[in-house]
């Protein structure tokens, strides 16, 4: 939203997804019989321009971190088409699609699971431009990496370091170094600093910020703190029980939500302002379980709006505005 | 307003290789019948082990070195270990972060919320359990009459919680100490267990020792609030203060550097980077000398190396605090003095110098 007059709003899509799908299957009993499904991402379809960060929110079990799993194919789709630099990622053979993973990379939420406590942080750096031969020696993979970590703000001298040796934050920053190595196009960044202590993921977010207009890197941002991602987000979309309910540019969503859902996530955040009248619709009951949506709008029965046909039609995301989107019987639409 | 409870000095050691580690360091802080504390703090500060030291339930190895901790005029470390029992759950009750770990899967919510009715002899089980079931209603858990006979494993994140909620209500607290109560939670389910704190604490007239990392949490549901770093109460103060006017650069720097929500609404747009505060959470185990925050502190003088400052009423705190007290709204919370623990406020000897400002993000419209 932030950045009036960015690349992101022009040129072909980076990333493409079209109507993606994952199932689950459900297994109960003494011979794990297959006895149902779980649609953790029920037809969802969204891209990502060069460039741009496109936020993926939503509560826990909307299915946003299986769509950027999805993404990242390090998990397979059950239906559905990744397009991605116009290459199909779905119909790309194993070591195509190695090679186009040179482009693709991820920052994960947890520095202390996502990186290999036996390797010194110089070899977690290097190791993908080693996988992808990048550079002609080690020694000049090893200079890289120096400069890698002296980019990310850390000392050159602590690649001979071990991941333990370092804070969360230092280690979201190594997580980061290995992620920009081969200069991706696209990082999936999955929420990235919610492991993190508050006072530091500013630093963490600021060092995304200037690598992606460093590198012009696109980001595709998972997360569940709205705050957030309404000040580094160019479009954001909004997931409910495996489905995108609203997607739109970040200041339309923020200034104009049309989803009650979306109004709901908007209203819950907690203000860091005493002197601000609280004023909140608070939803009745909890998220339904993906494995047994509800009927017609899969928000009705929280929905403090609902009218009879949410209750039997199932919405379709349709344009209510120039890249505003929302899956509503209610919303205003052509 | 008078104080339910009183936090003297207290200190919370742990052993350590070379010596020890404070978890708490000298800490003092009050909770006023009816009032709410909001304690804030980053992870490894000493803010949970503090919530436990009030029931004198420091996990070993841990101890309290010393301090006072006077509930409705008693101190609780003048007591026999016998003698402060019936103030756990009682008089004052916990709630705990993770719902689903503090919950036991094989017994019945019904029976676990009961269980605190029967234990302390205040109830039969039969008649405790029908109270569960009332008090399950009072947390606004549907359909409580049947779900009392539920296990936890049955009931979602958001459920769990009010049962825990309903379970440290069983007794009748003065004083409900809520360690992280929603962070565990999503954002919608956690507007809706702080919406149900709030209700209860003025419906039961309870008194909230909140703890938490969360300045929005605080901010909606505190009336004062304390600021815990690496150990120490660096400044405490009535909520609309510290918010307004931030006295510690460490809060100053935390109001900072949270992103507001209203921020696309901005003409112009805010900028995309952040403002940081530079550094990390120090190690309880290897703290720096002088003030724990001066590595980190944009304003650091040279004897914030050299000593660590006492928190001591903020010199100017008069003024302040009859600037806040909105007419509207007098706030009795305000009537206790401010208080900061930094050299860019006062001497070593507290005597007043002059005061910083930092700016604090606009308040945005909605």
């Amino acid at each position: 939203m932030s950045r009036p007059g960015s690349a992101a709003a022009a040129g072909p899509p980076l990333l493409e997804v079209r109507d993606l799908e994952k199932r689950f299957p459900i297994r109960r009993g003494l011979f794990a019989r297959v006895s149902g499904q779980v649609r953790a991402v029920d037809g969802v379809s969204f891209e990502v321009r060069p460039g741009e960060t496109l936020a993926l929110v939503g509560e826990s079990g909307s299915g946003k971190t299986t769509t950027g799993r999805l993404v990242l194919r390090l998990l397979e789709p059950s239906a559905g088409s990744i397009r991605f630099d116009g290459v199909d990622l779905m119909s790309l053979p194993e070591r195509a699609l190695r090679r186009m993973r040179r482009h693709l990379q991820v920052i994960f939420q947890d520095p202390y699971g996502s990186l290999n406590p036996r390797m010194t942080i110089g070899s977690i750096v290097r190791e993908p431009l080693d996988i992808h031969r990048i550079g002609g020696s080690r020694a000049e993979r090893d200079a890289m990496v120096e400069r890698l970590l002296e980019r990310v703000g850390l000392d050159a001298a602590m690649r001979r370091r071990y991941p333990h040796e370092f804070s969360g934050g230092q280690r979201q920053r190594i997580g980061v170094a290995r992620a920009i190595a081969l200069r991706p196009k696209l990082i999936v960044a999955d929420e990235p600093v919610s492991a993190l202590d508050v006072s530091v993921q500013a630093q963490v977010i600021n060092l995304m910020v200037d690598l992606q207009e460093e590198y012009g890197c696109a980001y595709l941002f998972i997360a569940h703190d709205l705050a957030l991602v309404e000040r580094i987000a160019d479009r954001v979309a909004v997931m409910y029980l495996g489905r995108i309910v609203e997607t739109a540019p970040t200041g339309d969503l923020f200034r104009n939500p049309l989803h009650p859902y979306t109004r709901a996530l908007l209203q819950a955040i907690p203000v860091p302002d005493p002197e601000r009248a609280r004023e909140r619709t608070v939803l009745a009951g909890d998220p339904p379980s993906p494995a047994e949506p509800p009927p017609g709008c899969r928000f009705h029965p929280r929905c403090p709006v609902a009218i009879d046909i949410c209750r039997r039609e199932d919405p379709v995301l349709r344009e209510a505005a120039p890249g505003h989107r929302a899956a509503c019987h209610l919303a205003p639409g052509k | 307003m008078t104080a339910l409870l009183e936090v003297d000095n207290l200190s919370i050691h742990f052993p350590a290789r070379n010596g020890v580690v404070r978890a708490a360091d000298g800490i003092s802080f009050r909770v006023d019948e009816g009032g709410t504390l909001g304690l804030v703090g980053e992870s490894g500060c000493g803010k949970s082990v503090t919530a436990l030291a009030l029931l004198r339930l420091v996990p070993e190895p841990g101890w309290i070195a010393g301090g006072r901790i006077v509930f409705r005029g008693t101190d609780l470390m003048t007591l026999r270990e016998k003698e402060v029992r019936p103030y756990r759950g009682r008089r004052i009750a916990l709630v705990f972060q993770e719902p689903a770990a503090a919950l036991n899967p094989v017994l019945s919510v019904g029976y676990q919320i009961a269980e605190g009715l029967i234990v302390h002899g205040m109830m039969k089980k039969k008649e405790a359990l029908a109270e569960a079931a009332r008090l399950m209603g009072q947390v606004r858990i549907p359909d409580a009459g049947r779900r009392v006979h539920e296990y936890p494993h049955q009931m979602s994140g958001g459920m769990r919680q009010r049962v825990m909620i309903a379970m440290a209500l069983a007794c009748r607290p003065a004083l409900l100490v809520a360690d992280e109560p929603t962070t565990a939670l999503d954002v919608t389910l956690q507007a809706e267990i702080l919406d149900l704190l709030r209700r209860l604490r003025d419906e039961l007239g309870l008194a909230l020792l909140l703890i938490s990392h969360n300045l929005g949490v605080i901010a909606e549901t505190a009336d004062r609030v304390a600021v815990m770093y690496a150990g120490r109460i660096v400044e405490e103060a009535p909520v609309r203060e510290i918010f307004r006017a931030p006295a510690h650069p460490y809060t100053a720097g935390l109001l900072r550097s949270m992103p507001r929500p209203g921020s696309s609404l901005v003409p112009g747009g805010a900028p995309r980077r952040l403002v940081a505060i530079e550094g990390s959470v120090p190690d309880l185990a290897d703290l720096p000398a002088g003030c724990a925050f001066h590595p980190r502190c944009a304003d650091v003088m040279p004897e914030c190396r050299a000593t660590a400052p006492t928190c001591r009423p903020l010199p100017d705190a008069a003024a302040t605090t009859a600037a806040a007290v909105s007419p509207a709204a007098p706030d009795a919370a305000s009537a206790a003095p401010r208080r900061v623990a930094c050299f860019l406020q006062h001497d070593a000897a507290g005597l007043p110098r002059a005061r910083p400002r930092w700016p604090t993000a606009p308040a945005v419209p909605r």
